[in-house]
């Protein structure tokens, strides 16, 4: 059975993109939220899903859906077919070697957990450094320090420079030196912080040093290119990049993937089992133990294809121009405090205000439809470090509108009127 | 019995029922928590946390003289609805003993009060997680003074 028709309701207009005709394929964006029209504005924590995302979930649900990979009957090889055109288009989408570097998860978490168990565990000795930076999101530090706790490691970190949440780069050269592995964020969940993260890997490379990138705040976001950043693994969620919650993606160079051992076992990873041996299949089977979330890959090529078609390049821009509205209009507010690079940023727009409590904030916002983040962020340590204990967040996507900003700005200067 | 609000349990429903629209409601929680006595800086500490809130909650309990004896009960937070929500439930619980506080369902007045299902989950845990705290170290006492 065909897939549906992938049309989009992308249009432009002097080569510009019609930015609001795209929401017409978010059916969640007409939602009324409180008796006010919906704002979306928590998009770092996940984004909305287009009719053609849903749309491909339920024909394979109504047309195509089996368990892959052992059937001999039609429905199992549509779903196989599915399932594994799934995983190239993940490769194309990222520009991998080859499909078989690319490991379908659960999301960036399982991800960034499969690296620590499987190569870290294989690979690091007590005494070993494991590099991170300050700006982790608890998804890439708890994983490393649970396997530092394990075998005796080192974590060690690169500071940031202050509220505009830079990487303090000067002593990388020396901070790698003692290294054995770099794991860090493309872009930074609460500062909206772009990193360098080719110039990273390269100098990583030279010191022999193995690098892994969360790239959950990227992948949807930005061009994101694991040849030319030279990383050794990368990982991403569905979720975030317009796909469906419970797929996520760890890309590993093949000869990485190669020498590393099983992460789970049970159907799917292996060969040949015998009571008391077993062989593991090749990668990157050896690393999805178990019947893997088709429907879930299946909404996640979808998306992907959404995304390419308005092009990532173009979306990108979008948020940056979506955050510098933003952030200009924050920085007339007597005493605000906001968060993340002047210049070069993502669309994550952080602040404390002088006045009402982040979580205040973002509760008297819901109750006018608009919907921000309040809280650590899943960036405890971060947080301490800047020495507030919440954040009020608004993250942009590109059916953001101006509108939407201005609506934001608006609600904002409403809400401080009740804690003045 | 909690005087800084110098009204009563039915007084504050009848406000709030006086009150119409949502925003007049959290207006006046607002205010509410901005009377609230805070604690000492000495207090914020964490083995007086209330965790489950996604604010920063601190509440100390102290059973005053009398027999049974009546709790003494203050709390603050660093986010002002919390402090409101924090004002109520003093209303409700200060000065009751240890059988009062396990028999009173707060969570009721808080819905009669209209503010339920404007809070939003984790703000209706951390309340949640604020009764909680109020009945156990209630029920500790009463055990503790048998």
């Amino acid at each position: 059975m065909n897939a549906p028709a992938k049309t989009t309701s992308l249009a432009k207009r002097d080569g510009v993109i019609d930015w609001a005709a795209l929401r017409e394929d978010f059916p969640i964006l007409q939602e009324t939220v409180n008796d006010h029209p919906l704002v979306y504005l928590d998009n770092a924590a996940s984004s909305q899903k287009p009719r053609q995302v849903i749309d491909a979930i339920r024909h394979h649900y109504e047309h195509d859906n089996a368990n892959v990979h052992r059937g001999i009957h039609e429905l199992s090889n549509r779903a196989t077919e599915a399932y594994e055109g799934a995983r190239q288009r993940v490769a194309d989408f990222i520009n991998a070697g080859s499909r078989e570097e690319i490991i379908f998860t659960r999301g960036t978490t399982e991800g960034l957990n499969l690296v620590a168990n499987s190569w870290g565990l294989e690979n690091l000795r007590e005494g070993d450094t494991i590099l991170l930076t300050e700006m982790e999101h608890h998804s890439n530090l708890v994983p490393w320090q649970l396997l530092a706790q394990r075998i005796g490691a080192r974590l060690d970190f690169i500071e940031i420079t202050g509220d505009d949440g830079q990487l303090d780069l000067q002593w990388l050269d020396e901070q790698l030196a003692r290294a054995r592995l770099l794991s860090l964020t493309h872009i930074s969940n609460t500062m909206g912080t772009v990193n360098p993260i080719a110039e990273i890997c390269a100098r990583a490379r030279e010191a022999g040093v193995v690098t892994v990138m969360d790239a959950a705040q990227s992948a949807g976001h930005a061009p994101v290119d694991v040849q030319a950043i030279g990383c050794d693994f990368l990982a991403f969620s569905g979720h975030k990049t317009c796909g469906p919650t419970g797929i996520g993606v760890l890309y590993g160079r093949r000869e990485l993937l190669e020498a590393m051992p099983p992460y789970q076992g049970g159907g799917e990873m292996i060969s040949r089992v015998e009571f008391r041996n077993v062989t593991f299949n090749v990668v990157p089977h050896k690393f999805e133990a178990g019947t893997p979330n088709v429907a879930g890959a299946v909404g996640l090529h979808a998306a992907l294809d959404y995304l390419d078609a308005i092009g990532r390049g173009a979306i990108f821009e979008h948020d940056q121009r979506l955050a510098k509205r933003a952030c200009e209009r924050l920085a007339e507010i007597n005493g605000i405090r906001l968060f993340g690079p002047k210049k070069g940023r993502s669309g994550v727009v952080s602040f404390v205000l002088p006045d009402a409590h982040a979580l205040d904030l973002a509760t008297m916002a819901d109750q006018k439809g608009v919907a921000l983040r309040a809280g650590h962020h899943c960036n405890q340590p971060l947080l301490a470090k800047l020495g507030v204990p919440a954040t009020a967040r608004a993250s942009f996507y590109f059916y953001n509108t101006e509108t939407e900003v201005d609506r934001f700005i608006e609600v904002i200067h409403q809400v401080r009127k009740l804690f003045a | 019995m909690a005087d800084f609000l110098n009204t009563t349990l039915d007084e504050l429903i009848g406000n709030f029922e006086f009150l119409g629209d949502w925003e007049e409601r959290f207006a006046y929680l607002i205010e509410l928590g901005k009377k609230l006595p805070p604690l000492d800086e000495s207090e914020m500490i964490e083995e007086n946390r209330v965790h489950g809130c996604q604010a920063n909650v601190w509440l100390r309990m102290r059973p005053c003289n009398g027999e049974p004896p009546a709790f003494e009960i203050r709390a603050d937070a660093d986010a002002f609805i919390v402090k409101g929500l924090i004002a109520v439930l003093l209303l409700i619980y200060n000065g009751k003993t240890a059988e009062q506080i396990v028999a009173t369902d707060c969570i009721g007045t808080v819905a009669r009060l209209g503010l339920d299902k404007h809070l939003s989950p984790t703000r209706r845990n951390g309340l949640h997680s604020m009764v909680s705290r109020i009945q156990a170290l209630a029920a500790e006492s009463a055990t503790q003074t048998v």
